[in-house]
């Protein structure tokens, strides 16, 4: 608390802006903030370009201890802000990326290469003075890799899979990974511009869509975001609604995950069997709510359709499938030596860096980060319900692995939880007369925490900006797979999933 | 691993029947594809997936085509690493500007014939999307389109529908060898 009061004492808290608190600060306590980031007190949550009536910055920030949110802001008159990225790494990204889109340079920054912007825009800085593209452009600069025969991997973007684009340069010294490094964009849809000035409903179409494996989760965290800065609050039954979807949701993505790493070390019979459970959570999802991913389900005020008489039945029947086949697949998994000997050891990140970085979801806890958005600063419905959050300290494929497992059975417990105490009543509010305001919505999705900001201006979104729990992961990948063969790449990336839709926006 | 893999042997196949083709499809199909290709390909093709930008919610229903129970390989159709190795370009999303020069590089790669899917609302016109400075709009826009299987995103059945009009021969070819 003593740093949340520090800002106190030196920003200007900017009223309409919930549930936490929004303070403009000076160049100097931003600076000060910067330090506190790379000291560990405080743990970046977001940090994004605003173009409103003067051009800002913002940045979330959460403490480990007491997880007190708070949103600071930075006025940039003359176009640029102290880099954050100088002093806290997890930050260089993000930095990059408010460069490309908004034009603001990050004073002091130790990269400066576009994010995000790859080069084929007809205009530079879209979201900012949006000026036309140059004719020509200086290529992209992977950085530099020393010594003896090296060699490099250039991936993708287009991979060999069912996989989303992205671009991975490696290189190896015979089988050893020496760097990676990633070029993300290559999915950048223009998310952030579409939003501004969109009305409520399109908008939230849009963020249904920024990652749609997360689609609940990104429904749920922009709904929670604009109820906040309209000053509502979803029915109960919403929530309730809401977090049976989004427990679907981690139990569909999270038996995909077990099944697919596993099939990236070619271990097939895993992957079948995950697959089939899969396919039962998607059966009951539609069975439910009349669409396998859920999309669009989730609506500012509540939700858009009750849960069906079937559905209920279907969803008790997926979960007895899954209860009686798991336990058999769990023990598969932890009896066959040589698919372990694929996971265990492999792709570590260690506890310091998924502090340093804020490690959402199951990459931080696989990695000792004890942070799960449910639980803290949670929101409802989950303080009414039962469910334990898994920590382990490997770091490693097989730990990630493991989370994953632990939070299927917590699924399981908690959709259970969710039909058995569901009370009946009203499903959606009218989001009323307030027409403006600003708000932050912070929630689990299977990946990890989704945050939405959002500022409504004249009943219409006027800002809305969406970061993924990738961002946070992805540079961890790029450590996890130093000094790992380059046949391991695809199993360590699958233990992160990370979403390229999410991340380029 | 021996119980399971006995238990799958006594329990039978998950897999379902095949559904029909979709109607629409196969008009579609029968004013696109060349019955000289359609001869030439005979009836195993191979799939090369292509997201062009996308949100990866098709990517997860594509992902479904192979589980146990639509069992995408039955009828002869696979997913392959190479655009080399590929009959069909499956492709998904509004196509992004990012991605516009590797989608043509890729359709460049496939030998012919070829042909080209669309899947996803995004992928007709950009959906949601169109209108972005970073999107060019529905594949259609970067390469030659022969067959669109709309939804958002749509499921494994339609998929499979979609895909099984292409097996089907443009004029009058029986669907009943299915």
């Amino acid at each position: 608390m003593a740093l949340l009061s520090d800002i106190n004492l030196q920003g200007r808290p900017v009223e309409g802006h919930r549930p936490w608190p929004r303070l403009v600060v000076t160049s100097e306590v931003w600076r000060h903030l910067a330090n506190e980031l790379a000291t560990g007190r405080v743990t970046l949550l977001g940090l994004w370009g605003d173009a409103g009536a003067s051009c800002s910055v913002h940045m979330a920030l959460i403490e480990p201890h007491t997880n007190d949110i708070a949103v600071v802001s930075l006025e940039c008159p003359d176009q640029t802000f102290p880099s954050v990225g100088a002093f806290h790494l997890p930050a260089v990204r993000l930095e990059r990326a408010i460069a490309s889109l908004y034009g603001l340079e990050p004073i002091g920054a130790p990269d400066t290469r576009p994010w995000l912007d790859l080069g084929f825009w007809d205009v530079q800085h879209p979201l900012g003075a949006r000026t036309p593209a140059p004719d020509t452009r200086a290529p992209y600069e992977f950085l530099p890799v020393e010594g003896e025969n090296l060699h490099q991997i250039p991936v993708g973007p287009v991979h060999a899979g069912i996989i989303e684009p992205g671009h991975f340069r490696f290189t190896a010294g015979g089988e050893t990974v020496v760097r990676l490094e990633q070029r993300l964009g290559y999915a950048h849809k223009g998310i952030k511009s579409l939003m501004a000035g969109a009305t409520i409903e399109r908008a939230c179409q849009l963020a249904a869509r920024t990652s749609g494996d997360s689609t609940v989760a990104y429904g749920i965290a922009f709904a929670r975001a604009v109820e906040a800065a309209l000053n509502i609050e979803a029915p109960l039954r919403a929530h309730y609604l809401r977090a049976l979807m989004a427990e679907l949701e981690r139990l569909a993505n999270h038996l995909g995950d077990i099944g697919a790493i596993c099939n990236d070390a070619s271990f097939a019979l895993m992957h079948t069997h995950c697959g089939i459970l899969r396919e039962y959570v998607l059966r009951a999802a539609n069975a439910a709510f009349g669409h396998r991913l859920m999309m669009d389900q989730v609506l500012p005020g509540g939700v858009a359709n009750d849960l069906k008489p079937e559905g209920v039945i279907q969803i008790r029947e997926a979960i007895q499938r899954i209860r009686g086949r798991l336990p058999r697949l769990i023990e598969l998994y932890d009896n066959t030596a040589s698919l372990l000997d694929r996971t265990v050891g492999t792709g570590i990140v260690g506890p310091d860096l998924a502090r340093q970085f804020g490690a959402p979801g199951y990459v931080g806890r696989a990695s000792a980060r004890n942070f799960d958005a449910r639980k803290a600063p949670g929101y409802p419905p989950y303080d009414k319900l039962e469910f334990t959050v898994l920590v382990l300290t490997a770091g490693d494929v097989d730990a990630r692995v493991w989370v994953r497992i632990r939070e299927v059975e917590q699924s399981l417990l908690l959709v259970e939880q969710i039909l058995d105490r569901m009370l009946e009543g009203p499903i959606a509010k009218r989001l009323g007369s307030a027409t403006a305001g600003e708000g932050l919505g912070l929630v689990e999705g299977f990946r990890g925490d989704v945050l939405v900001w959002v500022r409504i201006d004249g009943g219409r979104v006027a800002h809305c900006h969406l970061r993924d729990p990738s961002w946070f992961q992805w540079p961890l990948l790029e450590a996890a797979i130093e000094g790992n063969i380059v046949a391991d790449f695809p199993l360590c990336n699958k233990s992160f999933n990370c979403s390229y839709s999410g991340h380029d926006l | 691993m021996r119980r399971i893999l006995l238990e799958g042997l006594a329990r039978g196949p998950l897999t379902e029947s095949a559904p029909l083709p979709d109607d629409a499809a196969l008009a579609e199909v029968a004013a696109s594809v060349e019955r000289a290709a359609r001869r030439r390909l005979g009836r195993s093709l191979s799939i090369r997936e292509v997201d062009a930008g996308s949100c990866n919610g098709c990517e997860l229903e594509i992902h479904a085509l192979n589980n146990a129970f639509y069992d995408l390989e039955r009828f002869g159709l696979r997913f392959v690493a190479s655009p080399r190795h590929a009959d069909i370009l499956l492709v998904t999303g509004p196509v992004t500007r990012n991605m516009r020069q590797a989608l043509e590089r890729t359709y460049n790669a496939t030998p012919d014939p070829k042909w080209v899917v669309a899947v996803g609302a995004c992928s007709v016109d950009g959906g949601l999307f169109a209108g972005s400075y970073a999107v060019v709009g529905g594949v259609n826009a970067v390469v030659p389109v022969d067959l669109h299987i709309p939804g958002c995103p749509p499921s494994p059945l339609q998929l499979l529908k979609g895909l099984l009009a292409l097996l089907n021969a443009p004029s009058g070819a029986s669907s009943q060898s299915l």
